[in-house]
Parts: structure tokens; C-alpha cells; sequence
């Protein structure tokens, strides 16, 4: 094992309700939803109706502007509803199952090695595993015709509750093998394994062949894949590197050695407000229904959250699990007020800083609720924002940046390192409570358009 | 509490868009969110937040003036007991203390409120936390004796040129409090520097006792009266003459402390404005022509208002370096330049005002290089990786 590398800036935020280490194999669900807005910047156009037959790898839509990149069906059944909000944009494409087992298209069994690179990728793309590929800069779906200089896995997640991967992928390792064996098909540099210096690693990340391992060790956002790539090859201007989380890494592995695209995987579903936490395996795409089921509080009001609280997006009951999310949190909403809530001594208040008594009790997990504490304001306080960045960037600078819509100084402060995750806990210290991922979103957007 | 919400739930729509009273629905806000942490949830981004806010944060800052404020409304009965040749208990010599500085802190906080108010009003914000603060740093800076109208025209000057016509707090180029100061120091400087106007009553010629004198220990010291300063441990509790909340250093050093365990204040700006008032100190001491320059570096530390403008103004994030290599540049200059004007400029005696006022304007710049080095750095890894 190489020497870790320290991430020293940073925060855990101790939240109460992480799962515990039992898996449950989930029934099929009702039905699945396959969602654009999981995919930023992606204007879908369907290739489905309602009504029509579908198998696990049927495409339902594709990218208006990239068709070869589709999005398939994670299960066998009928399409049964496109569901739009303002003006017309699709939503949610929804699938009712089958009953009985899933049925699913054949790609084609092959191995990676056997095949051209532009082989590996046809098959990618047709069976809609391609956009489990993102890329840095930006966060968005990797363009097929690019060649990155480095393809970077992240094999542990710090967020608030977030699952233990290395559970989450037992049993797995053949398909997380051959999954890397397909990545490295496709950039010329190395594929990269982010580890977890302070836990041994699961089998399927110790044992992983052709890649290069890098361990760490440090508070959130110590896990996110973006501070790794900081740290072990930067992106500059020009530059771009692809990244897949590990359970899609497991994904892509199953489409060649069985030919099927199998999204099942294995996700946590945690929070305060979860009765028993804890994990599951089910197929990407379940109704949020199907999983929380009679698992949550209904004393109070809550929030699900499909991801992390820090990045994750709001679904309600009726709603889907992300493309790329491996858990569920489920968190009591705060909409009450709290008489003199600003000088009370907060026991059972979570802070970066120390301004409040619970600092003085070591190792306290908190419920933290959706109150924003406090109204919007101007940015007074600084150096808070650098306390939890762990990268050589300056990001209250980079927000202003934006917000001045100053498009040479986003690039000459580093936007292209960064996606909303890396500065979610920007967001969750600041004082005058900005909106810094919508507005670091709303920076990547400037410069996906400036550069195409 | 819960018919306290009710009410106010009534009440509400009232001041919303529409309502009778839209033109107060600032101020309505500004009341309600005191007495209330807002409801507001998450709509994007992070799901759940930090509990700190900016109330919390400038009420800290607030607690932490409190022994400063304690402690100079006692000095100022203290002093003036001296300047009359009386004896006190300490309850009298508080009590006379509280009520001259009371109205300052009335008139500051009356005078500056009713602006910001009419501000965010104008401008359809909430009403920002930023002046509460400086609405207790204003009375603490000023010479006990100063008129209530001049102290109502510094604070209409300093939030008003010196805050809103730049967009409010968080935009502001100078520390508000300071502007203050340095705006009744150039106006009306009979009234904010000499012997008398630092204890209470001796500008009205209220008798004094022979062989009174009220003058600071900057001004002995600028005269050469070195061996007329008051003892050390005088000037750490602060049993001198001087602005009332400025004189005792271990007051000054409990609020720090509060500020620096609580994350609030940057330990980093107090630590190098000390620093570089120490730098100073001992160059002067290495190269002393007079007996100021020859007073012992450290003393300088608790002389005059360098603790206080340390830890409570270099210290204000709006006007300070955003930086945190920059917070060390910028303290550090800070500490240096106060000394130089207090021991090289006679006609400056308190050098802490002027030193912070002139790096507030230079912080932007000491920003502006930390942040190319960052940039420079960038472009020189793309230039290896290009040149590869």
C-alpha cells in the first residue's frame, strides 16, 4: 500500500440513521422510472410511446443532440406513463414490470479485450450503459468521441449517511473486474481506484487488475472523486477525465460478460426518519414506494431525499431512484419556526463552526432537519467556505465569479475541477446560506456554452 | 410563545406585498426573524444546512464586546471619581458609568438601525445583522465626553457613505465603526483628541483635583513623559484614560477568546496584527533616537486602542483580506503601521485607527495577489502537462 494521501480540509456531518450492514434482496417493484433531470443539460427525445413493450436494455429516450446516447429500461414491462411538469419537459418515463422474471435484451457476450476500442463503445452505447461514464470538467455524460487521459473510480463515499461501498460490492468482483477491463479500453492513460485508507478494501477493489490503487484518508469530501483527480491527475484547460461510480462500474462489467443490461445493485436507505436502515439490492430505477414501503416515520413530515443530503435530489413517494444514486435518505422537513432559535445554546444543533454548545460533546450523532437557519444574506463571514475545500482553489471567489458572470475567471479559478458535490459543503457552512451548487451549476453551464 | 407565533401569524399578511403596511415589511421581518428562526426549508442544493447564520454569528461577536462594554462604563465612573477626588463604591462608580455611556449606545444604535432599515426597505431586502455589531463598536471607540449629535452625525456618515452607497453589509471597502471615528477625528478633532475629553465631566470644567491629569498614555508617551505612564498592570486591567471600551487588554483578551474558541473571529488577522505591532516595536526599540521609541516593544500592545482594534476591528471579514494567507499579510501590516504612526507621526497619537482604515483599502490588493499565485499555479501545471 502506497502512503495515503491526508485530506485535511473538510467535515463529517454525523448524522443519526446510517444502515446497518443487512442486506435485503427487494421484490420487484411496480414499476421503474428512468429520469432526464438526472442527467444535466440533456434534452431527451423519446423513442418509446405509452403503451409500448419494452426488455431490460430497451432504449426509451436518447440526447437530442448526441443520439447514439440512449437511455434503456432497467426492466421488462410496459411503458405506462411520461410524466411532464412546465412546459412539457419529460420528467420521468415510467415503466410498469412484469411479473415473473425480468426479460432482457442481448448484446452479446464478449469479452473487452477481444474487441476495438470503437467496439467496446458501440456496445456501450446501444445497450444504454454509456452514460453511467461522466466526465470532468462539468459532470456531465462523457462524450463518446473524446479520449480521456484518465479514467478515475471513487471506491468510498464520506457523505452524510453514505453507504459502505465495500459491502455494497460483495460478491461482485468478477463483473467490477471485467468492468475495469472495459474502462481501460478506453483511455490511453490508467484507470484509477480511490480507496479508503482507513478500512481494508473490499476484495473487488484490492484485487482489481490493470488499475493504479491511491488511498486516502481524511474527512468529506475525502471520498468524492473529484478531490482525487486534484490530487492525483488535475484537469487543465482542454483536459477532460471520465468517472464511474463503482456499482455502475459493476453494471457495464455484467453487459459483457452477460451480455444483459442488469442495473440491479445494491443501495442504502437511511436517515433519522428511516425505522430500520439498512441496505438493499433492487434494480436501479424502483419506485422510491417500493423501497421505503412501511420503513418511515409517519409522526412527522419528511423529506426523501434519492442521494446523499448534502447533493441528493427531493423525490416524494410517487417518485424514482436516481440514475446514479446508491442510497436513499429520508430526513424530517423543518418547516417550524423556533422562538429565539438564533441565541439558543443548541445541544442538538450540528456546526462546522463552535458556536454552539453540542461541539463540547465528542462523537454526537445528529437529526438534522431541511431548516435553511437563517435568511439569505450577503456574504459576510470568510474563510469558512476553505475550511471544507480540500483542493488548491479558492471557492468564494470562484462563486463571485460566477455570479459576476466573468467567464476568464471561472476558468482561471478552477471551475473545471469542480462539480456541485465537491462544493455541497460550501453550501451547507455558509452563513448567509447562498445557493452555492445551483450557482456553481449555473457557472458550468456558462462555459459548456462558451466553449461549444 | 405559541400566541406570540399566532399573533404574528395574523398580523403577517399585513406587511406582505399588498398589504396595508408593505412599505414596513423589513422591518416586520427583521422583528420576526428575532424573535423566530423563519421556517423556510431547503428548496435546492444541500438538503439540510448549518445551524451558524449570520445573527448567531454577530451576536457572538456581540457577547464577546460585553466584557469591554462592562468594563468601560466602570472605568468611566472610575476615572472621573479620580478626576474629582472622590471615593466610590463600585456599584456608584458603575451606575455613573452606565448612564453616560448608555446613550451613546442608544444614539448609535437608534441612529444607524433607522437607517439600514429604511435601506433594506428600499431596496426590498432583509434588514442585514452587520450593524449590530458596529452599533456597539461605535460608542466603545469614542471618547466618553463626545456630544450625542456629533456621535448621530458619524453614524449617519459611516453607514451611509461608508456601507449603503457601496450595496450594504458584505460590500462595504471600510470597516463601518472605524469610519466613524476617523470622521468626528478630522471634523471635529477638539473633540476627540487632547487631555480632557477622555474622562466624563472634564470638558464641562468639572473640578479637578491637583495634579489631575487625563491625559491617554499615547499622549504622555508622545510628549516623553514616559516616566508619567501609568504602571503595566494599570494598562493591561485598563484603569486608564482613554475610549470606553478600548482601555482594559484583559477584557479585550476574554472577548478574543470567545471569538477565536467559537470559530467567529480570525485568529489568524489578531494573532499577526500583534505580531506585526511586536516587529514594529522592536525595530524601533533597536534603532530608538527618543524615549518613545525606547518604550518596551510589548507595551505598545497595551497602550491606546491596539487590543481592542486588533481583535474586534482588524477582525471584521467584510473589510479585512478574504484570504486566509492574505489574513496574515494584512494583520501583520496592520500592527506594523499603527506603531509607525503612533511613534513617528506626533500629530496621530492612536495610530490603530488609521493603520486598519489604510489596509482596508489595500486588502483587496493583498487579495488580488494570493489569489494570481493560485491562478499562476494552475497555468504553470497546464504548461507542464502541455510541454510533457
Amino acid at each position: 500500500m502506497s502512503k495515503p494521501i491526508k485530506i485535511k480540509r473538510g467535515l463529517n456531518i454525523p448524522l443519526k440513521g446510517s444502515a446497518e450492514k443487512v442486506l435485503v434482496r427487494l421484490d420487484k417493484a411496480e414499476t421503474y422510472g428512468v429520469k432526464p433531470t438526472d442527467f444535466p443539460g440533456l434534452v431527451p427525445k423519446l423513442n418509446v410511446a405509452v403503451g409500448d413493450k419494452v426488455r431490460a436494455g430497451s432504449p426509451l429516450f436518447h440526447d437530442k443532440y448526441r443520439p447514439n446516447i440512449v437511455f434503456s429500461s432497467p426492466v421488462s414491462g410496459e411503458v405506462v406513463d411520461v410524466r411532464r411538469g412546465e412546459r412539457r419537459v419529460i420528467l420521468e418515463v415510467v415503466v410498469k414490470a412484469d411479473s415473473g422474471e425480468v426479460a432482457y435484451e442481448d448484446f452479446g457476450s464478449s469479452s473487452p479485450q477481444m474487441l476495438t476500442r470503437d467496439e467496446v463503445v458501440a456496445k456501450l452505447l446501444k445497450a444504454g450503459a454509456w452514460p453511467y461514464i461522466k466526465q470532468r470538467p462539468f459532470g456531465i455524460i462523457a462524450n463518446p468521441a473524446d479520449s480521456p487521459k484518465s479514467i478515475f473510480i471513487s471506491c468510498f463515499d464520506t457523505s452524510p449517511l453514505a453507504p459502505d461501498l465495500d459491502f455494497a460490492v460483495q460478491g461482485e468482483e468478477e463483473s467490477f473486474q471485467a468492468g475495469v477491463d472495459v474502462l481501460r479500453k478506453l483511455t490511453p492513460g490508467k484507470v484509477h481506484l480511490g480507496l479508503s485508507a482507513d478500512f481494508p478494501p473490499a476484495k473487488a477493489f484490492a484485487n482489481a487488475k490493470g488499475v493504479e490503487q491511491h488511498y486516502f484518508t481524511g474527512p468529506h469530501p475525502a471520498g468524492n472523486v473529484g478531490v482525487h483527480i486534484h490530487h492525483i491527475d488535475p484537469i487543465n484547460k482542454g483536459e477532460v477525465v471520465w468517472v464511474v461510480n463503482p456499482l455502475d462500474v459493476i453494471i457495464i462489467g455484467r453487459l459483457f460478460l452477460k451480455g444483459i443490461y442488469d442495473a440491479t445493485r445494491v443501495i442504502a436507505l437511511a436517515g433519522s426518519e428511516v425505522l430500520k436502515p439498512r441496505y438493499y439490492k433492487l434494480i436501479s430505477g424502483a419506485s422510491i414506494e417500493s423501497i421505503i414501503k412501511d420503513n418511515v416515520n409517519t409522526q412527522n413530515q419528511v423529506r426523501i431525499i434519492s442521494g446523499n443530503a448534502l447533493t441528493g435530489t427531493r423525490v416524494d413517494k410517487l417518485g424514482y431512484l436516481g440514475y446514479y444514486d446508491n442510497m436513499v435518505t429520508v430526513i424530517p422537513e423543518g418547516n417550524k419556526y423556533e422562538f429565539f432559535g438564533w441565541i439558543a445554546p443548541g445541544v442538538n444543533k450540528h456546526s462546522a463552526s463552535s458556536a454552539f454548545l453540542s461541539k463540547l460533546i465528542p462523537g454526537k450523532r445528529f437529526t438534522l432537519d431541511t431548516n435553511m437557519h437563517g435568511g439569505h444574506r450577503a456574504m459576510v463571514v470568510t474563510g469558512q467556505y476553505e475550511k471544507v475545500m480540500p483542493m488548491d482553489l479558492y471557492p468564494m471567489q470562484l462563486i463571485k465569479a460566477i455570479l459576476a458572470n466573468d467567464i476568464d475567471r471561472m476558468e482561471q479559478l478552477g471551475i473545471y475541477e469542480v462539480v456541485e458535490e465537491d462544493m455541497a459543503l460550501c453550501e451547507y457552512v455558509c452563513p448567509s446560506k447562498t445557493e452555492v451548487q445551483a450557482i456553481l451549476r449555473k457557472g458550468i453551464e456558462i462555459m459548456i456554452k462558451e466553449l461549444s | 410563545m405559541k400566541a406570540l407565533r399566532n399573533y404574528l401569524d395574523k398580523i403577517k399578511p399585513h406587511f406582505q406585498k399588498g398589504g396595508r403596511f408593505e412599505v414596513f415589511h423589513s422591518t416586520f421581518d427583521a422583528f420576526e426573524t428575532f424573535l423566530f428562526v423563519p421556517n423556510t426549508v431547503t428548496t435546492k442544493g444541500s438538503h439540510i444546512r448549518d445551524s451558524l447564520d449570520l445573527k448567531r454569528t454577530m451576536s457572538i461577536v456581540i457577547i464577546a464586546l460585553m466584557p469591554a462594554m462592562l468594563f468601560g462604563m466602570w472605568n468611566v465612573g472610575y476615572q472621573h471619581a479620580l478626576s474629582i477626588g472622590a471615593s466610590w463604591s463600585f456599584l456608584e462608580t458603575f451606575w455613573y458609568g452606565f448612564l453616560k455611556v448608555l446613550p451613546l449606545i442608544v444614539v448609535s444604535y437608534g441612529v444607524g438601525l433607522s437607517i439600514e432599515f429604511a435601506f433594506a426597505q428600499s431596496r426590498g431586502h432583509e434588514v442585514n445583522e452587520g450593524f449590530l455589531v458596529s452599533g456597539l463598536l461605535i460608542p466603545l471607540i469614542m471618547p466618553v465626553d463626545v456630544p450625542l449629535w456629533m456621535l448621530a452625525i458619524a453614524v449617519a456618515f459611516a453607514v451611509i457613505i461608508g456601507k449603503e452607497v457601496f450595496g450594504g453589509t458584505g460590500y462595504n471597502v471600510f470597516n463601518p465603526a472605524l469610519l466613524a471615528r476617523a470622521f468626528l477625528f478630522f471634523a471635529y478633532p477638539s473633540h476627540m483628541s487632547g487631555d480632557k475629553v477622555w474622562i466624563a465631566g472634564l470638558t464641562q470644567g468639572q473640578g479637578v483635583v491637583d495634579g489631575f491629569s487625563g491625559a491617554t498614555p499615547l499622549a504622555k508617551a508622545a510628549a516623553y513623559q514616559i516616566d508619567q505612564m501609568p504602571s503595566v498592570y494599570d494598562m493591561f486591567m485598563g484603569f486608564i484614560p482613554g475610549s470606553v471600551g478600548e482601555t482594559s487588554t484583559l477584557a479585550i483578551l476574554i472577548g478574543a477568546a470567545i471569538l477565536i474558541i467559537t470559530g467567529i473571529g480570525s485568529w489568524k488577522i489578531m494573532v499577526s496584527v500583534f505580531g506585526g505591532g511586536l516587529a514594529a516595536g522592536l525595530l524601533f526599540n533597536a534603532f530608538a533616537v527618543n524615549p518613545y521609541m525606547e518604550i518596551p516593544a510589548w507595551q505598545h500592545l497595551i497602550m491606546g486602542g491596539f487590543a481592542f482594534g486588533a481583535v474586534f476591528m482588524a477582525t471584521d471579514p467584510v473589510s479585512a483580506s478574504q484570504t486566509e494567507k492574505g489574513k496574515w499579510m494584512y494583520g501583520f501590516l496592520v500592527g506594523f503601521l499603527a506603531l509607525l504612526v503612533r511613534v513617528l507621526n506626533p500629530a496621530y497619537p492612536e495610530g490603530m485607527m488609521l493603520a486598519i482604515l489604510l489596509m482596508n483599502a489595500f486588502a483587496p490588493l493583498i487579495d488580488y495577489y494570493v489569489v494570481e499565485a493560485n491562478i499562476r499555479r494552475r497555468m504553470k501545471r497546464a504548461k507542464k502537462v502541455a510541454n510533457v
